[in-house]
């Protein structure tokens, strides 16, 4: 179980008022377990890269484009993935 | 990789940290891995400029670099944290699914456009769907997990949910919600939820089975004298009964004090295991223990040990 306390130590640099504000837009939505957030690594993969994107000066309004078009290109990639495998073993 | 951080960047020796800055930036923009997943050059390229960007944007490092102090890539194996997994590596796998963009094609329609394209038989398209599995993770406490439990869980959707844990579970199993995954199309069935439970062990109680075992330290006293002693058990404190002369690491049982029962399986044992402790020194014992010893002078507990090499 990842908490709050251990993505800021994992991330150096962020402060958990950032963090808590992602989370309340979104942009990272880990489970809650007793009301406290629960992070898995994916979480704290995507926490990281919000912080990098923060980085680059992806603003507040901008950043929610920049996710939703990289979850879109993930997504892609995905489904691409399992056509070429479907190609390779069209039976499964 | 051990070329020069102002080359990497391409600044000057003299550029200002706002310069510097800047070219960061913009080499990290571009070439970020998780905006070019798929691009490995792109991942060496973000690194190199994360590590020069390391030692150029900390005037103290600058000046020893310039001093040549240290070298590109002294510096870099410190800076650069070896164990960062990047977003895409967890998008690109199945669990990449729960920050999906939604308007994806399901694998049960990639299979559609396959059969169709390999046997044209099948008529696809408006057929019910069931909704696609989410995968969660939920730790549990040790003791929810002998004694059974609910745990109420909020998930990414908002959903509130209970998800009975059942006395016994075990470390890494899958419990199935029906229909808490994603919804289903054309009228299927939703998906379910799969929660793989994590236990979290416990300061004193070790899980065997269905038995539950512990270590119960015990005075010298009540090791030779016997008598009732308070044990700590999953369920409540009980009174255990130390024969008298009992040995240190003696196992001893508790019936029924392990896994609770559950769905027909009778409950597991918990089993003792004494740990003798001195406690604080005292005169008079170790004046009687002397006097013990060389009344059992001949007494040797280490014979069968000896014996066995």
């Amino acid at each position: 179980m990842i908490t709050v306390a251990m993505v800021l130590a994992r991330v150096p640099g962020l402060d958990e008022h950032r963090l808590r504000l992602w989370i309340a837009e979104e942009w990272v939505r880990p489970m809650r377990q007793g009301g406290e957030p629960v992070f898995e690594e994916i979480d704290l993969a995507r926490v990281q890269l919000i912080f990098d994107l923060d980085r680059m000066e992806v603003g507040l309004a901008a950043m929610p484009v920049v996710l939703s078009l990289l979850d879109q290109l993930h997504e892609h990639r995905r489904q691409m993935h399992r056509v070429l495998a479907m190609l390779e073993h069209p039976a499964r | 990789m051990a070329t020069d951080p102002y080359e990497t960047l391409g600044v000057s020796r003299t550029a200002t940290q706002d310069e510097i800055r800047t070219a960061f930036r913009k080499i990290a923009k571009k070439n970020h891995p998780d905006l070019n997943p798929g691009d490995s050059a792109a991942e060496d390229r973000f690194k190199a400029a994360n590590a020069a960007n390391e030692i150029l944007s900390d005037a103290d490092r600058r000046a020893k670099f310039d001093r040549g102090e240290i070298d590109a890539a002294g510096q870099e194996r410190q800076a650069q944290r070896p164990d960062r997994q990047y977003y895409r590596d967890f998008a690109q796998g199945s669990g990449g699914a729960r920050y999906g963009a939604g308007a994806g094609l399901d694998p049960e329609d990639l299979g559609d456009i396959f059969g169709e394209y390999f046997s044209s038989r099948e008529p696809g398209g408006s057929r019910p769907r069931k909704g696609a599995d989410r995968r969660y993770r939920l730790e549990v406490p040790f003791l929810s997990a002998i004694n059974g439990a609910t745990e109420r869980l909020t998930l990414p959707t908002g959903e509130t949910v209970d998800v009975r844990i059942p006395a016994g579970i075990e470390d890494g199993q899958a419990l199935r919600l029906r229909g808490k995954g994603d919804p289903g199309r054309n009228g299927g069935p939703d998906g379910d939820a799969l929660i793989e439970v994590g236990v979290v062990p416990h300061g004193s109680f070790r899980r065997v089975g269905r038995n539950v075992e512990l270590d119960l330290p015990v005075t010298l006293a009540e090791a030779v004298l016997g008598g009732k002693v308070p044990v700590p058990t999953p369920r409540g404190e009980v009174n255990l009964m130390i024969p008298a002369g009992s040995e240190a690491g003696a196992r001893l049982r508790l019936r029924g004090r392990g896994v609770a029962e559950s769905g027909g399986t009778a409950a597991g044992d918990m089993f003792v295991t004494l740990l003798l402790v001195a406690g604080p020194r005292d005169g008079a014992l170790e004046t009687a223990l002397r006097e013990w010893q060389e009344r059992h002078a001949d007494f040797d507990p280490r014979e069968a040990v000896r014996r066995s090499v």
